[in-house]
């Protein structure tokens, strides 16, 4: 396919291997962001062939996974109501929350349904005027305007029985509680190549400069994360800390006004609670004034709900990009993608399954690490 | 969640007041909503999340960057001889080596 297949040449990745070999001299360590890069990376093995010493650490960015648990608890509490279909993304069914999954409430009779795109629930919910349909959607600021549509069709078209449950992220209230970390590693970050195609690239100019960290928007496929990382390492040994936009070809630095414009339509910003990371200030979305009749959690008196975390689970390392998956002592035996205790093990973009995936039977055994594993989470965890 | 997939805008439609454009993947077509992207044309091709059209793919910057690749690729290819024909040389993970070891983090600072 065109836009794909020429991203994923072999000799031009290995050209572009080839230069970050010519260029980098020390140990660089490295962010992707989105858990879609990490995918990528893990998948084709890039983080194992890049010259000795340079490491690529695994960002927060999986929505699935930074999803809280008392969140997953109520999308079951509402799939649990008679009356009542729950509709949500495939990856959202397995997660577990602290007793059941929806999966799980599907089995036992619950009207729980997946779709590949939000509007099908505004369609489910004109065919079943008689039922509650309620749009569980998560997401980055990429999947927001998308999810944002559904409130906005409700409401235009009058539709009284679907409402959302929402929890939406934003990425860079994230980033920057990654780097001003005092754990902090990472000396370079690549950025989400989506996420910047609605939002435009102002906000990590802002944190390039802000934290003197090289940044470059990259793309999902071999060779755009290769071209990243070879800019990255040119940024890091020159000395300088620029935002770069690697993945031209979709992110204008306006990003997508109209998009953004629905979002905050139909958004506002608020604080907003990070799994593993805990409570992020100013970092996710909630309905706005204009569009809260839609809120399922008001709606059906859910904002009570509150749960621990699971103990085992090292999510929280991970996702900061403090422990490597294969640290964790539940990884592959307690904790695997059929049987997950965390999230990351749960969604494909989690680093957890990426490596159950594609590196469970290598011996690799996670030595990068630098912070020994059961210290304490970091900041606002 | 965030992947978003490119496909070539076949025709658009109006259903209902919702903007509909016919995209085609590799051998697939799908309806996809342009409401986020309403300024897409037919042939262009948009770039395709959660069933909504969110941009589109610049022909322009892509040649531009993939040319720029390729040259700085042949470039370096010529310094380091690298094999041009037959199976692709197995590179292997670099040894960590002694010099990046005292730097690692953790260790001495950089």
């Amino acid at each position: 396919m065109k836009y794909l297949d020429e991203y994923r040449d072999e000799k031009l990745f290995r050209s572009q291997l080839a230069r970050l070999k010519q260029i980098a001299t020390r140990p660089w360590v490295l962010m992707e962001v989105c858990g879609g890069q990490t995918h990528t990376l893990v998948r084709y093995g890039i983080d194992e062939l890049l010259p000795a010493g340079m490491e690529m650490v695994h960002g927060p960015g999986c929505p699935v996974c930074v999803t809280p648990v008392e969140i997953i608890d109520k999308a079951i509490a509402l799939a649990r109501r008679p009356n009542t279909i729950l509709v949500s993304y495939g990856d959202m069914l397995r997660v577990p929350g602290s007793e059941s999954d929806l999966l799980q409430v599907k089995a036992l009779g619950g009207d729980v349904r997946m779709v590949y795109s939000p509007t099908e629930s505004v369609r489910i919910a004109l065919e079943n005027p008689t039922h509650e349909v309620v749009f569980f959607g998560v997401g980055f600021e990429t999947t927001a305007p998308a999810n944002a549509m559904v409130a906005w069709q409700a409401r235009r078209q009058g539709i009284k029985n679907l409402s959302l449950l929402s929890s939406h992220v934003l990425v860079p209230p994230a980033v920057e509680m990654l780097l001003s970390s005092p754990h902090n590693r990472v000396q370079g970050l690549i950025a989400p190549g989506h996420v910047c195609t609605i939002m435009g690239t102002g906000a990590y100019e802002e944190l390039a400069a802000k934290y003197k960290v090289p940044i470059v928007i990259g793309g999902f496929e071999p060779v755009d994360l290769m071209e990243a990382i070879v800019m990255l390492a040119a940024q890091l040994e020159e000395g300088r800390n620029e935002m770069e936009n690697q993945y031209r070809r979709s992110v204008r630095e306006d990003g997508n006004r109209r998009a953004r414009e629905l979002l905050f339509e139909v958004y506002e910003v608020c604080d907003r609670k990070w799994r593993g990371l805990g409570e992020v200030a100013a970092s996710g979305l909630r309905l706005s004034a204009a569009y809260r009749e839609f809120d399922a959690e008001l709606r059906f008196g859910l904002e009570d709900i509150s749960v621990a975390e699971p103990k085992e689970c090292i999510s929280a390392m991970i996702l900061q990009g403090l422990a490597k998956p294969k640290q964790c002592s539940a990884f592959g035996t307690r904790c695997t993608p059929e049987s997950p205790l965390g999230a990351p093990m749960v969604s494909s973009e989690g680093a957890c399954a990426a490596y159950y995936l594609y590196r469970r039977h290598s011996g690799e055994s996670g030595e990068d690490v630098c912070v020994p594993v059961g210290t304490p989470n970091g900041e606002g965890a | 969640m965030c992947l978003s997939v490119p496909g070539k805008l076949l025709e658009r439609t109006d259903v209902g007041g919702v903007l509909v454009g016919k995209v085609q993947f590799g051998g697939i077509v799908r309806e996809v909503c342009l409401d986020l992207l309403p300024e897409a044309k037919a042939g262009e091709y948009v770039l395709v999340h959660v069933g909504y059209a969110i941009s589109l793919v610049d022909e322009e910057e892509a040649r531009k960057s993939y040319e720029y690749m390729e040259l700085a690729g042949m470039l370096e290819g010529e310094l380091t001889a690298f094999p041009e024909d037959g199976p692709a040389p197995v590179i292997e993970a670099s040894p960590p080596s002694d010099d990046f070891a005292s730097h690692r983090p953790g260790g001495e600072p950089l």
